[in-house]
Order: structure tokens, then sequence, then C-alpha cells
């Protein structure tokens, strides 16, 4: 039993990761272009970026996998209907064309959700790590002769780095436990695997053998977070 | 011909006028001194010929070539304006160094970012090994040679001021700017800051401070401009401005300072 059970939850452990790193992968650098857009000097495209985040950070991310997941497809079958009904129109057919190109893998619905909301949650992090810089800094660039780009790239980001590494951490490791949700729309990760014993065989340990997996990875994260701060412990920021 | 014309200058934030048309002329070679007291737009004024802030009105010449005019009715590109840039460097209070970067670096950073903006293809590692030699000869000159390794945080203010003075230095800019460079550094420290400072002027190069040190402005200046409420309100020889002030207020300025 043991050993069904240790396949079982190391196979759901492979999907977690899986969606742990590709949201990761994903969200770290949208996280980036949604913080410029709500720092945006256009107020506009400042707005709209803020509402989504506000949208994003303001609701339960399982309603977020529910809508990826069920959204284009009833859309899609909406417009369908309207079409054959005899409505036309190019906006339908757009609809439908669109709701018909979306993926329907679970796996792929559940890393959308997943990345579009870590990457808001990003986007405020590293929004209040660029902020935090002091101006100083960019004048000095500036008179110096740099371009904002190379100002940015050369001199701010490893100081925002530094100073974003301690939060960021912790949504990572929320991120690690947060992939449980995906079994909302059936994306058999570890906890599912491992309720499914509960279920049919009435055993507790598989759910407290699942909870360990969980704590190895996060005690590996967290040593990996902290060894990224020691590496940026020469320096200290203005 | 002046290496640096300032016409006219205003500035305002919001309703206050900084700047309330501010004139005057520097030669090459020589060492100017702004004075007066907080609130004055002394570092106004030297942001506004640096473009850390856009002037209002007037005009500035720097070595022949308009780098500010307010008349002017086609705006700067931005690589015409970073060419202005080049040829005025400013040394800050608070030092900004980049704390990331070792003193080396910090003066090399910008040189390298420059030449390679330039594309000098005189090959690229014989061209870092050169820059790396200038600013290495910079940093004997600010008598930190022992201290190329270290990282800001681990300096003194002072020290982190001699390597700000060479990072702006490696840049040969026309004039170089310093905006109360000693204001945030203790007592003690001010003394190798200010000998640094006077031994660039018997290099001859051509400065602008602003500065509270008084002793330090009558001794090693040729110029010494007294600002108050925007206006220049005296100008002169140090010998004259601190021996025989005209103005009241340059006078009761004076007293002020020295009690």
């Amino acid at each position: 039993m043991f050993w069904s059970v240790t396949q079982s939850l190391l196979e759901g452990f492979g999907k977690t990761a899986e969606l742990f790193a590709l949201t990761l992968l994903f969200a770290i650098p949208l996280g980036l272009v949604v913080s410029f857009g709500s720092m945006s000097r256009f107020g506009p495209l400042k707005w709209l970026v803020r509402s989504f985040v506000w949208v994003i950070r303001g609701t339960p991310l399982m309603l977020q996998l529910i809508i990826v997941f069920y959204g284009p497809g009833l859309l899609g079958t909406g417009a369908q209907n309207l079409l054959s009904g005899g409505y036309d129109g190019r906006f339908l057919q757009l609809v439908e064309w669109v709701a018909s190109w979306t993926v329907h893998s679970r796996m792929v619905a559940a890393l959308v959700a997943f990345v579009i909301n870590y990457a808001c949650y990003f986007s405020e992090i590293y929004r209040g790590g660029i902020e935090s810089i002091p101006v100083g800094q960019y004048e000095a660039c500036q008179v110096l002769g740099m371009t904002k780009t190379q100002a940015f790239f050369r001199v701010v980001l490893l100081q925002v780095v530094k100073r974003i590494v301690p939060p960021m951490g912790n949504e990572i490791i929320t991120l690690v436990k947060d992939t449980s949700l995906a079994r909302t729309i059936a994306v058999y990760e570890i906890l599912w695997n491992a309720q499914k014993f509960t279920k049919t065989n009435g055993l507790l340990w598989p759910l407290l053998y699942s909870g360990l997996f969980y704590l190895v990875f996060t005690g590996v994260l967290t040593v990996l977070l902290r060894r990224i701060e020691k590496r940026m412990d020469y320096f200290k920021s203005v | 011909m002046s290496i640096l014309e300032v016409t006219n200058l205003e500035k305002s934030f919001g309703k206050t006028r900084v700047l309330k048309g501010v004139s005057f002329t520097l030669e090459a070679g020589e060492v100017l001194s702004v004075i007066g007291s907080s609130g004055s737009g002394k570092t106004t004024l030297l942001r506004c010929i640096n473009a850390l802030e856009t002037a209002d009105g007037g005009r500035i010449t720097v070595d022949g070539s308009v780098i500010f005019d307010s008349e002017r009715t086609q705006k700067f590109s931005k690589a015409e304006q970073r060419r202005n840039q080049r040829k005025v460097g400013l040394v800050f209070q608070q030092f900004n160094l980049f704390p990331q970067y070792n003193v080396l670096q910090n003066v090399t950073l910008p040189m390298l970012l420059q030449a390679r903006s330039r594309r000098d293809d005189s090959g690229r590692r014989a061209l870092t090994a050169q820059i790396e030699a200038t600013a290495r000869g910079y940093l004997e000159r600010v008598n930190l040679s022992d201290k190329l390794e270290s990282y800001p945080c681990e300096l003194s203010g002072g020290q982190q001021q001699r390597v700000a003075i060479a990072r702006a230095l490696a840049l040969e800019p026309k004039i170089l700017f310093f905006d109360e460079p000693t204001s945030a550094l203790d007592p003690e420290l001010t003394v190798e800051v200010l000998k640094v400072i006077r031994g660039l002027k018997n290099a001859g190069r051509t400065m602008v401070v602003v500065t509270h040190e008084m002793e330090f402005a009558r001794n090693v200046s040729d110029k010494v401009i007294f600002m108050a409420d925007g206006v220049i309100e005296e100008e002169g020889t140090p010998e004259q401005l601190f021996g025989a002030p005209k103005s009241e207020k340059t006078a009761a300025f004076l007293t002020r300072s020295y009690d």
C-alpha cells in the first residue's frame, strides 16, 4: 500500500511542481510588465492596469480558475448557438473563432489562471521595490549620461531585486500551496491523489504524507531563497 | 568667451519663484562658490544647469554651445540632451554612489556605457582595459588607490564623496559642479573632500561649488556669488565679498555664518 500511495503522490507532485515552476517562469517577467503599466505616466493605461490588478487580487483564485476553464467554452457555445439561430455578426464569429482556439486542457487553464493571478501580486511587489529606490540613484545616472534603460537595468534593477527577495519568497511559498486549488478544475495534483485514498480506502495517512511533500518542497525553497539573500549581502541599499 | 554663461535663468515650483532671473559668467579655470541661506535658490540653479530641472526661462551656454534656451522652438532630442549633459558634471550632497558596484566599477560603469554608445569599435577588451586604467588614475588623484575593490557601504562618507568626485571627473566634463559636497559629512571628514577640490583647482579645473563652508569659499574660489530670494544679491572676488560686502543682506548673512 505504502508504495502505491508513494507512487501516486509522486505522480501528483510532478503536476504540482510543473504548475509551480511554469507559473513562476511566466509570472515573474509578466509581473514586471504589469508593474510598468501600473506606474505608467499615461493615465488611462495606469488606471486600466490598476483596476485589473484590483479585480485579480480582490477575487478568489478559485473563482478565476473556474472562469478561465469554463468561460471560453461557454462563450463559444453561446456564440455558436446564436449564429446557428440565424443571428449574424462579425463579433459573434470572432468570439466563436477565439473560443475554438482556446486549449481545452485543464493544465493550461490552471496555468493561465495562476500566471495572471501571481503576475498581479508580483507586480505590486515590484512596484514597491522600484518606488523605494531613492531618486538620487536615477539623478546620478542621468548626470553620468546614462539612458533611462541603462539606468534601470545597470543600476536600479539589482537594488530592487535585493529589496524584493523577502516578499517574493513569501509569495513563492504561498504558490506552492495554492497549486492545490487546481484540483477545482480536476488537475490531478498531489492533494487530489492523496484524497483519492481517503475516499476509496478510508485512509488518513496519505493526506499527512502529502503534507510532508509540501513541507520538504517549501523547506528546500526556504534554503534557496536564503542563499539568494546571502549572495546580495555584500552591498547595502542606500 | 566665457566657458559658462547663464542668462536670465528663471524657475518656479508651482507659485513659488525660486529663480527670478539669474545671470552670471565663469571663465575657464576659475572656481566659483555660490553661497546663501537655504531656500535662496542655489541648489535649484545647479540642478537647472545640470538638467535635473527644466528652467522656465533663460539661456545656458557651456563652452560656446547652448545647452538650454527657453526661446528655442525645437526641443533637444534625447541624444542631444545626453551630449549636452556630458559637458557638465555634478557631485551630489548625498554622493549617490551605486551600492552594488565596487569603487572601481562605480567609476568605470558610466565610462563604459558612454564608450559603447559612441561605438568605438577598437576592440572591446582593449577599450575596457583603457577605461579601467583611466579610472584608476582618477581614483589615485582622490587618494583612493587602496580602496578599488571596496563597496560603498564599507567606506566613510568622505571616501564615498571622493569616489563620487572621481566618477564625475572621469567623464571629463568642461565644468564640474558640486552641490554642498560636505554637508552630509561629519566635520572631521569635510577636510579630506575640500582638500581634493583644492587639488583640482590647482590642476586648473573649472568648478562651481554650492557650499556652506565660508572659509573654503574664501580661500579657494576666484569668484563668489551670494544668492538671496532667487536673485544674485552680490558677486565679486572673495576679498571683495567677504572683506567689504556692498549689500546689507550679504553682510548680515556673513555675520550669521560666522557666529
